[in-house]
């Protein structure tokens, strides 16, 4: 049954608590200092900060979600209406009043010696600059707004709520990328768009971010059926209905295109988007050489970083001049990589083979145990004269091919490097999915039992499993190594085997393209373990955002972004039994009112 | 078509062959796998013997360690284990319960630690600290209590209730994200900076003769007495109350517990409160015992913590215990004696080396802890 509500229907308590934790993620951000921070990067000209944009997307949601209602499954939802707005607004009105109330609160009490961001700059930033009366009201209309707005989201329909949605989020990441837009710019040789977009002072100006907003919205709204997803299925229409030669001339002449394009990529990234690809591809590769171990042999490895460090080290160890050990001969790169290779998959079968009858939680543990071992002995006094201690091993000489020298300071160069490994790995471990390896590790994440009942080895093939995941982590330390040109154990803590793992796991395990989607969206964009990303301003956050994220992600989508199949049906397995339990459950009832 | 027949029928029956040649084999390497294992184990016991034996053999002979410095290893490896036992706790009930490694519970200490921090300093600054330490340690205590079960409480409630009945490994990597969260949190507001906490009067500071002969320091005493009486105060809370029985039959079977009347969401959630508690006086005994604390100094002893956790056997309260002296001793006294005996120099910065080998030796070999586990669960590893 549809009912119009009348406006005051709504539980009470409900929008207090959604207020009330709005108020606390706002203030929350504020007083870890994001907030202070954030606001000197100016997103609009006078309009809009990065600060800001930290805060306000909070009352949009929590509007949102207020007036939303679940939906009961043969009961017609109420229709959408006024009734909506005003709960929007009176969340986004309770969170303004509180956020108010905190603001006034640091402003008569010094915090300061327990909270240390929350000082002036909090305070100014929580009232707009104005005094704690005005301010005040300024927050609380802000909020209510915002919260109006979230609810707005709600009532439109879905066509509109996603071209408002996309409209506002494509200006916004252009205003957030600005740098990267601006090398971008200055890549494609069109210098003069960029000053046309941004003002001197930074940012997008006024009516820039408009006209953007408008151009998409008419996109959106005009270029319905142009799609890319449009223009791709009918590229793969036209594809599978070519003969095979036609097909097979074309592959050749799209690896032409391809191979074109990764010559031409670097120059047109320049050298900070360069140095940010580098980055990413390396993570990529790491991410993919644990995917073979977790995601396909379905063990939980924590001390991935240790293979990481045994390839970097091995290379420095080989190759420096300044090697601590001067006993070992100095090598050339490649004759120095097929050893670390040997060596890495040597480890990889040493830490495998005591671990081989464990599972889940305690192999995460011990594994976990042997990467800190491994970095713990790269530090100590006792290896020192091996590798040199907490001083590390420098003076790493970079890579060259015959007369071509990728060295590590030209980051465009090492692009095509780690370019041609990331594609090399990527074939492998595609290669791999479908092999016979690859689908006994695929029994064997299933049922160990079973597949050992099925004749698979599970011995060799779960040390097959961590030879091949320490391999392409050597190759990548290796390259690694050449690339920085030093080697300390400071870059091999746990986080890092702690950040691959959270890469692949918001990406999507198993999934190869959801790897590289989590490598680029929280490797490049939010940044390595010490390494900066695209978004420099969330250095001191970031670690923070990986949280909130992988707790969202453990929550709300398991499987990741862009997930394998195999693997969300493995994680909704449990629900679709439920589902059956209770319609068994639901049938035996009707049963009884029968015999009744 | 018949060519290709053939060979199909020719690798089938390959494949059968070696199928049958495999499980034929399958001992044998099943016995090369168990080889090894015997050698790391040898090897580990012969290297750790001869370790012990070099540095008694050099204490007797009057070089290397003194007897006072051994005494001093082995109280100080008392007291950390202590504390370590203390952390311990938490992580075998929560494993007790719900079958999963909490990560976050380091977190959980070292937020307990660093709020009752602030306090240690306020009343430090009134003067309170000096002239009644006794009122001070207790203020403290209760602060660092009630913070850290407020902490694991609510990371009960929003990250880990609602994965109930997802595979085991789901909620141990939410608890690395929460670990990460809180970390960062905790960076966020309060400051990366290490802080220190006020020194103890002296009269803690100094050593005192226990049983006549044995010098030892009164802070260390301190955190020894705090533990014992925490760990006979869980005892009785988990063997002599009701929320204590239900807690013992939630870990037993869940399903059955929920079918005798027992609130199971209320009982787990008294299981973190009670974790998270002793994980909040393992906060003020790691505040004793080192006074520094920052915003990542609770992920290592967490994993340590659960070292000792499996050393006394999941779900054996006092088993964890015993485990957190053990490895308290094992890397105080281990890492001079064994790498002292052994004659490995900067033995010093190996002190993790030697715990984390611990922690394999022990998850490899013993599993089940010294006393094998107490509490069943469905399919523990």
């Amino acid at each position: 049954m549809s009912t119009t509500r009348s406006i005051t229907d709504f539980e009470t308590k409900d929008v207090v608590i959604q207020g009330a934790l709005a108020a606390l993620a706002i203030s929350f951000i504020a007083a870890i200092g994001m907030l202070g921070e954030f606001n000197n990067r100016i997103l609009i000209t006078s309009l809009l900060s990065l600060g800001y944009l930290a805060i306000g997307w909070i009352p949009i949601l929590f509007g949102y979600r207020a007036s939303a209602e679940e939906t009961i499954e043969g009961i017609d939802p109420p229709i959408k209406g006024p009734r909506d707005l005003l709960v929007g607004g009176t969340v986004g009105a309770i969170a303004g009043i509180v956020v108010s109330a905190f603001a006034w609160l640091a402003a008569s009490v010094d915090l300061t010696g327990v909270f240390i961001h929350t000082g002036p700059g909090m305070r100014s930033a929580l009232t707009f600059g104005q005094g704690i009366g005005f301010g005040s009201l300024l927050m609380i209309v802000f909020c209510t707004a915002l919260g109006v707005f979230g609810a707005a989201l709600h009532v439109m329909t879905p066509t509109v709520r996603s071209v408002i949605g996309v409209a506002l989020g494509t200006t916004i990441v252009i205003a957030i990328f600005e740098a990267d837009a601006k090398e971008l710019f200055k890549g494609f040789r069109i210098r003069g768009v960029a000053s046309i977009l941004y003002s001197p002072t930074g940012g997008l100006t006024i009516v820039s971010a408009a006209a953007v907003t408008a151009l998409v919205v008419a996109i959106k709204v005009y270029g319905k059926g142009h799609g890319p997803r449009v223009v791709y299925e009918r590229v793969k229409l036209h594809h599978t209905s070519q003969t095979p030669e036609m097909q097979r001339r074309n592959s050749w002449i799209w690896g032409a295109a391809g191979f074109a394009v990764y010559l031409v990529i670097p120059q047109i990234l320049g050298k900070s988007l360069s140095e940010t690809a580098v980055t990413v591809g390396l993570f990529l590769v790491l991410g993919l050489g644990l995917n073979i171990v977790v995601g396909q042999a379905g063990m939980l490895d924590l001390g991935y970083v240790a293979f990481f460090a045994v390839g970097a080290y091995g290379i420095a160890m080989l190759t420096s001049p300044f090697r601590p050990a001067q006993w070992i001969p100095q090598l050339d790169f490649w004759v120095a990589l097929p050893i670390v290779i040997i060596v890495a998959a040597f480890v990889g079968i040493l830490i495998g083979t005591p671990v081989i009858r464990m599972r889940g939680d305690y192999l995460a543990i011990v594994t976990l145990g042997f990467g800190e071992i491994i970095q713990k002995l790269f530090l100590s006094d006792w290896w020192k004269p091996v590798v040199g201690g907490a001083q590390g091993i420098t003076n790493v000489p970079s890579v060259s091919i015959g007369p071509v020298e990728f060295a590590g300071a030209n980051s465009k160069m090492v692009f095509y490097l780690v370019a041609i490994l990331v594609a090399g790995v990527f074939v492998l471990s595609h290669r791999l999915q479908y092999s016979r390896v690859g689908r006994s590790w695929a029994a064997l994440r299933e049922d160990e039992q079973v597949a050992e009942a099925m004749g698979i080895n599970t011995v060799t093939a779960k040390l097959l499993a961590f030879a091949i995941g320490a391999v392409i982590a050597a190759l990548a330390g290796a390259l690694f190594a050449a690339k920085v040109g030093s080697v300390f154990p400071s870059s091999f803590k746990l986080l890092v085997s702690l950040v691959i793992l959270v890469v692949i796991i918001v990406g999507g395990l198993g999934s190869l393209r959801g790897i590289a989607v989590g490598a680029i969206v929280l490797i490049g964009v939010l940044g390595g373990p010490t390494l900066p990303g695209l978004l420099r301003e969330f250095g001191r956050f970031k670690l923070l955002i990986y949280g909130v994220i992988l707790i969202y992600m453990m929550l709300k989508r398991p499987e990741g972004l862009l997930p394998s199949v195999l693997r969300s049906r493995e994680l909704h397995h449990s629900e679709l039994t439920q589902d059956a339990w209770l319609d068994k459950a639901g049938d035996f009832e009707e049963d009884e009112e029968v015999t009744a | 078509m018949a060519a290709p027949l053939l060979i199909r029928r020719e690798d089938e029956t390959s494949v059968v062959s070696k199928t049958v040649s495999k499980s034929r084999a399958g001992k044998f390497r099943d016995g090369w796998v168990d080889g090894f294992l015997w050698f790391i184990r040898i090897a580990a016991i012969l290297v750790v013997g001869f370790g012990i034996f070099r540095s008694v053999v050099m204490t007797l002979n009057g070089e290397g360690t003194s007897i006072d410095a051994w005494e001093n290893l082995i109280v100080s490896g008392v007291a950390q284990g202590a504390m370590y036992g203390m952390l311990a706790l938490g992580y075998s009930m929560v494993y007790g319960v719900l079958g999963f490694i909490n990560f976050a519970h380091g977190e959980v200490f070292m937020g307990g630690a660093m709020v009752s921090f602030f306090v240690a300093q306020a009343l430090f600054d009134n003067g309170v600290w000096e002239s009644n330490f006794a009122l001070s340690l207790f203020i403290i205590l209760i602060v660092a209590v009630l913070t850290s079960t407020l902490i694991a409480v609510i990371v009960e409630r929003v990250a880990y209730r609602p994965l109930r009945d997802a595979p085991r490994i789901i909620p141990l990597i939410t608890s690395i994200g929460i670990s990460f969260f809180l970390q960062y949190t905790f960076a966020g507001l309060f400051g990366e900076g290490v802080k220190t906490y006020p020194t103890p009067p002296d009269y803690l500071r100094n050593k005192v003769n226990v049983l006549g002969f044995l010098p030892i320091e009164g802070t260390k005493i301190l955190v020894m007495v705090v533990a014992l009486i925490s760990m006979i105060g869980l005892y009785f809370y988990v063997q002599k109350t009701r929320a204590g029985r239900a807690m013992r039959a939630v870990a037993e079977d869940k399903e059955i517990a929920a079918l005798m009347g027992i609130n199971v969401d209320r009982t787990i959630v008294s299981t973190f409160a009670v974790g998270g508690a002793m994980a909040g006086v393992a906060g003020i005994l790691w505040a004793l015992l080192f006074r520094s604390i920052s915003f990542i100094t609770g992920f290592l002893p967490g994993i340590k913590a659960f070292t000792a956790a499996v050393l006394g056997g999941i779900g054996n309260l006092a088993g964890a215990m015993v485990g957190g002296i053990v490895l308290g001793l094992f890397e105080n006294v281990g890492t001079i004696v064994v790498l002292g005996g052994l004659g490995i120099p900067g033995a010093g910065t190996l002190k993790d080396v030697i715990s984390f080998s611990a922690l394999v030796l022990v998850l490899v070999f013993r599993p089940r802890g010294l006393f094998g586990e107490r509490l069943s669960h469905e399919d523990r590893p």
